[in-house]
């Protein structure tokens, strides 16, 4: 493939694009609630209404309202339609001239989307996530031409450090450090690792990027093998996506088609493959280590670092390993320029997040937001506040790894920093909202659950401990567990933390300490007295937790 | 000295070990193929069946008992037959704060079943799973492969009812 080539393929399809164009989302949110039917019944309304010749029906990934799906939107009259059926489709089509849609009109201009700023979102929802001359139209594969022939490796790795960018994964871990270590790191084979393991319940912006755009993903690992040295890519995905898998699968064959995957990439002699790993249902795959084991068909159990993947990971080749948003990031940076990228967000923590939003909120669905935004602005702006006038009590982000920030901190800038500060994390991206029928020591039992079966079994801490605190907060929970078993808690809590081997032992406490921080009373109120101090008392479980104990 | 590894036959005439065992050359029969290998084995058969499981570690040259560690570490895979339909409750976070709970409840009730159990008359496995990433349509259920979002008990086993007697 050559530049020209590419820039034919372009105008090639701009030249195809007809006037009015209707989007028709083909997420997996959508895509249950028959957006494929929708698809085919606009099809065929346009094609009996002999419209053929003005108005194409495109199939796009996520616009992000899910909750709301499925979606279709017209351009360019920019009309937005929400959950529309089969039935009620061909209205859409009439409403073009002149006649009533009896779909639901959305409002393209609800804070829910004018607040948010599309970078690793930018083609969702825009482009047919599976044709490749759609992502090129969009301007895909442009940066990595340039990269190829314009800098050097150190200038590329140089670059993504300038940006600012910080792994998406949760941790956020410098991109560019990670890059330069991998690209210093001496070995005749390196390897680039996508993980794609989005265990986090409650998460789903991964598995929305890769339905959307899949083609940015690919060619921001490309970006990253030149930049490292690496000629073999990985894309580790979750089992539980199979319509992400059968996009990339679809993805990889084209790309190789058009000789932008495969040896000689725009007649360089940089030469870089993917393959796909599915993963198989194991949450603790997500840590670099273990998600390593599973590519080499082990189970997946993580081990000690140092050594770190950078120095010797996949068979004990230098590794690098990023998550499915950070290398979407990787596009946007070298096509606009670090500086720009720098541009956005805090101090800290550059450019923008994704944030799958859901729970007891109005707006269910996927935002892009610049770092640094309130979380009040993400619930009660994007999010549209509480369903049904109930009260909103807490988010939870991070998901088992993270915690639960009371509404009374909803002012809490959105960085890495300051939700550690709280006591949070930034996570992958869950953004989960409760409201006051949520029982908090039932969320952080229901997290301790998660852990405790996710556990691999290889340390003790994590493998007992997380069973002896899930033991304890259901001994709360039964109103059978007095102070002193909050207090083993608390130490198991501290006890887990620091001496765990990975990052799943190492987080697994979070939701209970940071429900303990800020819902103290809620555990309090489930106690019993000693044995000892039962007649001094007159609570009023006393009868119950003495027959039952 | 030099070992020429024995590729052992095929288990059975099924055509099915066929498909698997293109999985394997594709991989080049290396070890690493292991997790690639039990999926195939999986969604060829619906479950991991112990003769199948010899085989592939014989295929591959891993030992039984890595193969067999392998299959029961992760969730994805299950070693027992699964029941003509399934039925995959989430209990991921968003489903969670929706009640999803109340949902398993009620088809566990209207089953019979606890979750990883099949019906003794093999028409329903019921299984549960961390999340299956819908949060936005929660609470879901996958019945036969297909998500249905924004379920309630009541409709949840409508659903049910309708895939089963669809068959």
């Amino acid at each position: 493939m050559l530049l020209e080539e590419l820039n034919a393929m372009a105008d090639k399809e701009k030249a195809a694009r007809k006037q009015i164009r209707i989007r028709c989302c083909m997420s997996a949110g959508c895509m249950s609630s028959q957006s494929a039917e929708i698809k085919q019944a606009l099809d065929k309304a346009v094609a009996d209404r002999q419209l053929g010749e003005q108005v194409e029906v495109v199939r796009v990934g996520c616009m992000g309202l899910c909750g709301q799906g499925p979606l279709v939107s017209i351009d360019p009259q920019g009309v937005l339609y929400e959950q529309v059926t089969p039935e009620n489709a061909g209205s859409i089509v009439d409403a073009l001239a002149g006649g009533t849609a009896y779909a639901q009109q959305g409002d393209p201009k609800n804070p829910f989307f004018t607040r948010q700023l599309a970078v690793v979102s930018r083609n969702g929802g825009r482009i047919d996530p599976e044709r490749i001359e759609a992502y090129i139209e969009a301007g895909g594969y442009g940066a990595l031409h340039h990269v190829l022939h314009e800098l050097t490796p150190a200038q590329v790795v140089d670059a993504i450090t300038k940006s600012g960018l910080r792994g998406r994964g949760g941790a956020g871990f410098p991109t560019g450090l990670k890059w330069a270590t991998v690209a210093k790191s001496k070995g005749d084979r390196k390897y680039v690792i996508c993980n794609g393991d989005e265990g986090d319940p409650g998460a789903f912006m991964d598995r929305s990027v890769l339905e959307s755009d899949p083609h940015a993903v690919i060619e921001g690992m490309a970006i990253a093998g030149y930049a490292v040295g690496a000629s073999h890519g990985y894309l580790y995905v979750r089992a539980e996506y199979p319509l992400a898998i059968s996009r990339l699968q679809i993805a990889i064959r084209q790309a190789k088609q058009h000789g932008l995957l495969g040896e000689g990439l725009f007649e360089s002699t940089f030469n870089f493959n993917v393959e796909i790993r599915i993963g198989a249902g194991a949450f603790v795959c997500g840590e670099e280590t273990a998600l390593m084991a599973s590519i080499e068909g082990r189970r997946g159990q993580p081990r000690p670092r140092p050594p770190f993947p950078a120095e010797s990971g996949l068979w004990g080749c230098p590794t690098l390993i990023n998550n499915v948003e950070t290398f979407a990031n990787i596009v946007p940076i070298i096509s606009q320029g670090a500086e720009w990228y720098a541009g956005l967000g805090t101090e800290k923590s550059k450019g923008t997040k994704v944030f799958a939003l859901t729970g007891k909120i109005r707006n269910n669905g996927l935002i892009e937001v610049p770092m640094g935004i309130t979380i009040r602005e993400i619930v009660e702006d994007l999010g549209g506040g509480a369903p049904d006038g109930t009260q909103i009590k807490a988010v939870q982000t991070g998901g088992p790894s993270g915690g639960c920030i009371p509404a009374k901190l909803f002012d809490t800038p959105v960085d890495y920093d300051s939700l550690m500060k709280v006591g949070s994390i930034m996570g992958s991206g869950g953004m989960v909202v409760m409201d006051d029928s949520t029982n908090m020591v039932d969320v952080a039992r229901f997290y301790m659950q998660f852990c405790m079966e996710e556990s691999c079994g290889k340390c003790i801490p994590c493998r007992a401990g997380t069973v002896q605190m899930y033991n304890l907060l259901t001994k709360i929970l039964d109103r059978k567990a007095t102070l002193k078993d909050l207090e083993s808690l608390e130490e198991l809590c501290d006890m887990v933390k620091h001496t765990s081997l990975c990052g799943l032992g190492q987080t697994a406490p979070n939701p209970v300490i940071s429900t303990l921080r800020y819902f103290r009373n809620e555990y309090l109120a489930l106690l019993q007295p000693e044995p000892g101090e039962e007649n001094a008392s007159h609570n009023g479980h006393i009868t119950e937790s003495a027959t039952t104990r | 000295m030099h070992i020429k590894a024995v590729k052992p036959p095929l288990p059975s005439q099924d055509k099915r070990w066929k498909i698997i065992d293109a999985k394997m050359r594709k991989l080049g029969y290396q070890s690493h193929a292991l997790i690639e290998t039990l999926h195939a084995v999986q969604e060829s058969f619906g479950f991991l069946e112990e003769d199948a499981l010899r085989w592939v570690a014989k295929s591959l040259r891993v030992p039984p008992s890595k193969v067999y560690g392998v299959a029961t570490f992760y969730n994805f895979f299950t070693l027992k037959p699964q029941g003509a339909h399934t039925c995959v409750v989430c209990l991921g976070t968003a489903c969670y704060v929706k009640a999803s709970g109340h949902i398993l409840e009620a088809i566990e009730k209207f089953a019979q079943i606890k979750p990883g159990e099949t019906t003794p008359d093999n028409q329903l496995s019921l299984l549960t799973v961390r999340c299956i990433g819908a949060c936005g349509i929660a609470p879901a259920v996958v019945f036969d492969g297909n998500v249905s979002g924004r379920l309630t008990s009541e409709n949840a086993i409508e659903k049910l009812k309708g895939y089963i007697h669809a068959s």
